[in-house]
């Protein structure tokens, strides 16, 4: 089972241990991903609300790098994931597009390289039973949030990922872990996203009415598979209880490093320690697959 | 809701501008609202997402720049997602968006055009995005030094934010897309 890696910029900085947890969970599976070499930014947002041209030609760069490796491309973070989606897209449907593209670029792109997120991969090329062969702990009935955000299901006839209205990926990975995933209906609501550093006021807005519904679920921590929703949702919690007085205090964790922590990979690989609100009191919890069977 | 709309006609109206550039028909929109249901931002913006179509429909020119979900909105796609009848919402916007840079409207709170120049400059030197040096530009522009100040050190030390510029990228190939891009724009001209 090998892939064409996209990290994605946020590898490198906020969604480091997205980045490092993920690599942790493939190894575990037997999983190889090969990283782009030289790979450079989709350009995500900035761009798409630059210049349409940009925005295409930034991800097709990448994806022509993939094709000549022959292999599907594996993202973790949504929004390179819809970026890249977006790009493909755009150059199936519009022949005229697709030549301009292809002249920026210098060589031709078709648009063929089927882009994929990490989760998607575990869920139909690697499946349910065999991941669950791999535990070594369970999660212990622990409450999850699973919060799938905005570019991993939106738009949907670009993405085509699961439901967009109620997506359940992520719930059947928690499920499988021995956690409960909760029935909530925040799943794809915004976190406001790219406006984290420009209008701080909407996101904190924003991210509370998430973090509140999840709270009101009763959730003992968030699962999620984007950095943007992670950094926000993690992040802003220090501003929301400046703003409100709400203390939320939930651990706003990555599928990838559950999955890790389930596995009986470190903490430290799993990069627990940059997580600003801490796990604690998820890692606490697990049990070994053993003790859930006494 | 009261609406107000400068009388214009269609002809002088952003309208065919818009759908030329985010290849999207605004006129099969009937005004059902879902768009303005689901966007995260309608409750705290002047102008939700039906009104700017409809102000659209109506002939509004570059005031309509100025409409304050031309920066607010959170490319979130909702809209898109719902819309009955299959409108690229986002994509209008994006196109108001670039038309707004371009009339120079006033800089919207939060100066997401900055932080969009900052961001794609970091791109362009360093083929990924440099945070550091995009935050110092957008705060140096914004005059916002003490905003967030506070969690500089903890991001720092969790290298949540990496002090260095990215390194691996194929930065040759990235600036050859910008300047390629840019150059077709002006031969457009």
């Amino acid at each position: 089972m090998k892939y064409a890696y996209y990290p994605g910029c946020a590898s490198d900085s906020t969604a480091r241990d997205q980045h490092t947890s993920c690599l942790a969970v493939a190894r575990s599976l037997g999983i190889d991903l090969a990283e782009i070499e030289g790979w450079i930014c989709c350009g995500t947002t900035p761009a798409h609300q630059t210049d349409r041209l940009l925005a295409a030609c930034l991800p097709a760069a990448n994806l022509v790098r993939a094709k000549k490796m022959g292999l599907d491309m594996v993202v973790t973070c949504a929004a390179c994931y819809s970026t890249l989606k977006m790009a493909n897209y755009e150059v199936l449907r519009h022949p005229k597009f697709r030549e301009q593209v292809s002249e920026v670029l210098g060589q031709n792109y078709d648009g063929s390289v089927r882009v994929r997120h990490f989760v998607e991969v575990l869920l139909e090329d690697v499946e349910l039973d065999r991941i669950r062969k791999a535990f070594k702990r369970s999660l212990n009935g622990l409450k999850v949030a699973c919060y799938y955000g905005c570019l991993l299901v939106r738009p949907p006839e670009v993405n085509q990922f699961d439901n967009p209205e109620n997506p359940v990926s992520l719930d059947r990975l928690v499920t499988a872990m021995g956690g409960e995933s909760l029935d909530w209906p925040h799943k794809v609501e915004c976190c406001g996203g790219a406006l984290s550093l420009t209008r701080t006021d909407v996101v904190v807005k924003l991210s509370d009415a998430v973090l509140t519904m999840a709270r009101a679920a009763g959730a003992d921590c968030v699962a999620v598979a984007c950095p943007m929703c992670q950094i926000n949702l993690d992040l802003r919690q220090s501003d929301i209880k400046k703003e409100t007085g709400k203390d939320h205090n939930l651990p706003i964790i990555y599928i990838t490093q559950l999955l890790g922590l389930c596995f009986g990979i470190s903490a430290e690989e799993l990069g627990l320690e940059k997580l600003m609100v801490s796990p604690e009191s998820v890692v606490k919890r697990l049990t070994s697959v053993e003790e859930m069977f006494e | 809701m009261t609406m107000s709309i400068k009388k214009g006609t269609a002809s002088h109206g952003l309208l065919r501008t818009v759908e030329q550039m985010a290849d999207v028909d605004l006129s099969v929109c009937f005004q059902c609202k879902k768009c303005d249901s689901g966007c995260p931002v309608s409750h705290l913006t002047a102008s939700p997402p039906s009104e700017v179509v409809r102000r659209l429909h109506l002939g509004a020119g570059n005031e309509l720049l100025e409409s304050d979900l031309v920066w607010m909105c959170v490319s979130c796609e909702t809209c898109f997602a719902r819309c009955p009848m299959g409108i690229d919402i986002p994509s209008a916007i994006d196109a108001l968006r670039v038309l707004a840079v371009k009339q120079q409207t006033p800089t919207p709170e939060g100066d997401m055009p900055l932080f969009n120049r900052a961001f794609l400059k970091t791109v362009k030197i360093f083929g990924r995005t440099y945070d550091l040096g995009m935050i110092t530009a957008h705060k140096i522009g914004t005059k916002s030094y003490l905003k967030d100040a506070e969690k500089f050190p903890v991001m720092l030390k969790k290298k949540k934010i990496a002090l260095l510029p990215p390194r691996g990228a194929d930065r040759k190939t990235a600036r050859r897309i910008f300047d390629s891009v840019k150059r077709k724009k002006e031969n457009q001209k």
